[in-house]
């Protein structure tokens, strides 16, 4: 099956991508794809303890399950809004 | 209204959104951007967003503030890009019949929004050097959900 993996801020930098469309077997989870990551960037790892992960808009974790065309991201410690 | 952009904020946008004739208060928070970070000047802030995600998160946001307070009518807006010292990157308007439970559904827009809506910040320091704004420690402390429960310490 096909996912499409997004990178935002420090993880997109790292990378030098902000979106890859990844082949994973059957029954692979948000867990095959970061091993596939620290196998091309093994500092990534790092950031996995604080780091989160979506599918199709909604928080996950390294165990939920993938299908066809799911949108995968990479999510790093968010900052948004001011320093207040 | 929850959205994600790169225009100008101005705030007549989130106010006209929530404003009805029920309203009794209109809550308006402006995040600006400060040029300094604990005293390190700061040249200026570069924003990424995900911005269906985030968009998505703002609308939960809302939803939990109508489960506390019954407030129906909750705008946020953030803006992405590159922000001026001074310039608003964040708007949040809450309107209530009462203006307690809107200063307090405001602070906990903001609050929720800095936890839960995948957004990014970037410092670039006066200096040259730029960096991507870690959380506080605070962040770190709270379990996340891709650990096991035999990981969290």
């Amino acid at each position: 099956m096909n996912v499409t993996v997004k990178y935002f801020a420090v993880c997109h930098e790292m990378l030098d991508r902000s979106e890859e469309e990844m082949e994973l077997p059957d029954g692979a989870t948000i867990q095959t794809i970061l091993e596939r990551l620290e196998e091309e960037w093994p500092e990534i790892a790092e950031f996995y303890e604080v780091m989160q992960m979506s599918v199709n808009w909604e928080y996950a974790t390294e165990h939920t399950e993938l299908t066809e065309g799911d949108e995968v991201a990479l999510i790093p410690p968010v900052t948004g809004g001011c320093n207040v | 209204m929850f959205k994600i952009t790169t225009e100008v904020i101005t705030g007549e946008e989130v106010r006209e959104a929530v404003e009805g004739p029920d309203a009794g208060a209109v809550v308006l928070f402006f995040g600006t951007v400060r040029n300094n970070t604990d005293g390190r000047p700061v040249k200026c802030l570069e924003y990424e967003a995900y911005p269906p995600m985030a968009e998505k998160k703002m609308a939960e946001i809302a939803q939990e503030i109508s489960d506390k307070w019954g407030i129906e009518r909750v705008a946020m807006t953030h803006r992405v890009g590159k922000l001026e010292i001074g310039e608003v990157s964040v708007a949040v308007a809450v309107a209530s019949p009462h203006r307690k439970d809107g200063f307090e559904a405001c602070r906990y827009a903001m609050d929720r929004l800095k936890q839960i809506v995948p957004i990014w910040k970037r410092e670039v320091w006066a200096d040259g050097e730029a960096e991507w704004v870690k959380p506080d420690a605070v962040f770190f402390d709270t379990p996340k959900p891709h650990k096991t429960a035999s990981q969290i310490d």
